[in-house]
């Protein structure tokens, strides 16, 4: 298979970027930013997407980078998944990643497929999005006039379709470092390595003693957009992270998801799969809060 | 290098199993078929096209990637490795006498990728258990052996090196 013709345009700046994704755009013709491109090059050569013009952004230097500063955890736009998978900050301290870039795709698109752009392509399908709705990440999309920051929980408005301005650049995620007696974990059901999930939960507990002091709970590919389950999230505020409590909760997460039918499942099944996965990482979560695996 | 301009034709440069070699490609020709056609080695396979088997593996600055979702003109000025650059001197490469010793192919279309997959990571961990093995090639789909033959290979393969 082979995609339809585009100009390539490869920019060795941001700055430069940013303005041809402006002065491209200005032509009405669509453009599309090239990251890892494991989710673009095939839609591309299925003709599903057939842009007038790449914008090739892996040449833009220190768009790498994995550190903390000031308690918060930055990714930068060109951080593969398999360069997360090493980090020894993020294998250190933020195991929900670890989860999620591991079940993504399989090891060969890893060692291409970036972060940001997991959230930037806006597939409910994709795994970093519950994640990042539940440990309460912002993204920095940065265009003509600098660059501003939006939480997660705002950044998904419809079927690959997200905030980012035609003009704008995902260039960062930043993830609040974990506080003390903090745990997450994600978990997805797949078919098999490679498949998008049939469902997946992240969830990601704070406990103050014998109570739940805060909870983040995202769901993947249950809705046309990743879904950040808020009505179990204040459910388990102030509650004792015990079965009941987390029985509770991951029904009514699964109470917000609206699946659609395809070869991995029916509705029903797909809802009562989120309720299992979102009860089962709530556990994990607790665990590894309370110091464990 | 590629101008900055964009255009829907670029002159490129890659070296691939440590030849310098040029090109005039089309923006949407894809790594594998650059490979294939232009540089008419045939050893790299297009298995699915879609990204989802591996048989197109191979190493670009001695990463594996699978090159039917690559852009040719992304690997100018970059190195590519296929497995025609795995023998050396008329000699093969430790994988590829594992492979061999241990019948870790029976149709032989997965194992270009297989064999690229196994150098990389044989390139980063010596000595592979089954699991970080069967992990590694999890991005390369074989419908013959079932997967035991070729982790047996790659072991062999470990043993030689070490």
């Amino acid at each position: 298979m082979i995609p339809a013709t585009f100009e390539y345009h490869v920019p060795r700046s941001l700055s430069e970027a940013i303005g041809l994704l402006g002065s491209l755009g200005h032509s009405g013709e669509e453009v599309k930013i090239l990251s890892g491109g494991q989710s673009l090059l095939p839609l591309l050569k299925l003709r599903f997407a057939r842009p007038a013009h790449l914008v090739d952004i892996n040449r833009i230097p220190g768009l790498d980078y994995i550190k903390e500063e000031g308690g918060v955890l930055k990714i930068g736009a060109l951080v593969r998944e398999a360069a997360l998978e090493s980090s020894p900050i993020v294998r250190a301290r933020y195991q929900i990643l670890i989860d999620t870039a591991a079940v993504i795709a399989d090891p060969l698109v890893r060692n291409l497929s970036t972060v940001c752009g997991n959230l930037a392509h806006g597939d409910p399908a994709n795994d970093h999005p519950a994640t990042m709705l539940a440990i309460g990440a912002d993204v920095v999309a940065t265009g003509p006039n600098g660059a501003r920051t939006i939480p997660v929980r705002q950044f998904f408005t419809a079927v690959f379709t997200t905030a980012l301005a035609p003009d704008e650049v995902l260039t960062e995620i930043r993830i609040p470092a974990p506080p003390p007696g903090s745990g997450g974990a994600y978990l997805k059901l797949e078919r098999k390595v490679g498949d998008f999930a049939t469902a997946g939960a992240a969830a990601f507990l704070i406990l103050a003693g014998d109570s739940i002091e805060g909870a983040g709970i995202g769901l993947t590919n249950l809705g046309p957009t990743p879904i950040k389950a808020t009505d179990a999230e204040q459910f388990l505020k102030g509650k004792k992270p015990d079965a009941a409590t987390f029985a509770e909760a991951a029904r009514r997460a699964a109470a917000a998801t609206s699946p659609n039918v395809d070869r991995r499942g029916g509705v029903e099944y797909k809802r009562e799969m989120a309720r299992v996965l979102t009860h089962r990482a709530l556990d994990k979560a607790a665990r590894r809060a309370a110091g464990g695996k | 290098m590629a101008s900055s301009m964009g255009s829907s034709s670029h002159k490129i440069s890659v070296t691939i199993n440590g030849a310098r070699l040029e090109a005039e490609v089309e923006s949407r020709l894809l790594l594998v078929h650059l490979i294939r056609e232009n540089f008419r080695l045939t050893g790299t396979h297009i298995g699915c096209d879609t990204t989802h088997c591996g048989a197109c593996t191979v190493l670009l600055d001695g990463v594996p990637v699978k090159s039917c979702t690559v852009l040719a003109v992304q690997a100018d000025g970059r190195n590519v490795k296929t497995v025609e650059g795995l023998e050396q001197d008329g000699k093969l490469h430790a994988i590829q006498e594992g492979f061999m010793q241990e019948h870790g192919l029976q149709c032989g279309f997965c194992t270009p990728g297989m064999l690229m997959t196994s150098c990389a990571l044989l390139e980063k961990n010596k000595n592979p258990g089954e699991d970080e093995i069967r992990q590694a090639i999890s991005g390369n789909l074989c419908r013959c052996t079932g997967y035991v033959n070729i982790v047996k290979a790659v072991q062999h393969a470990a043993a030689k090196l070490r």
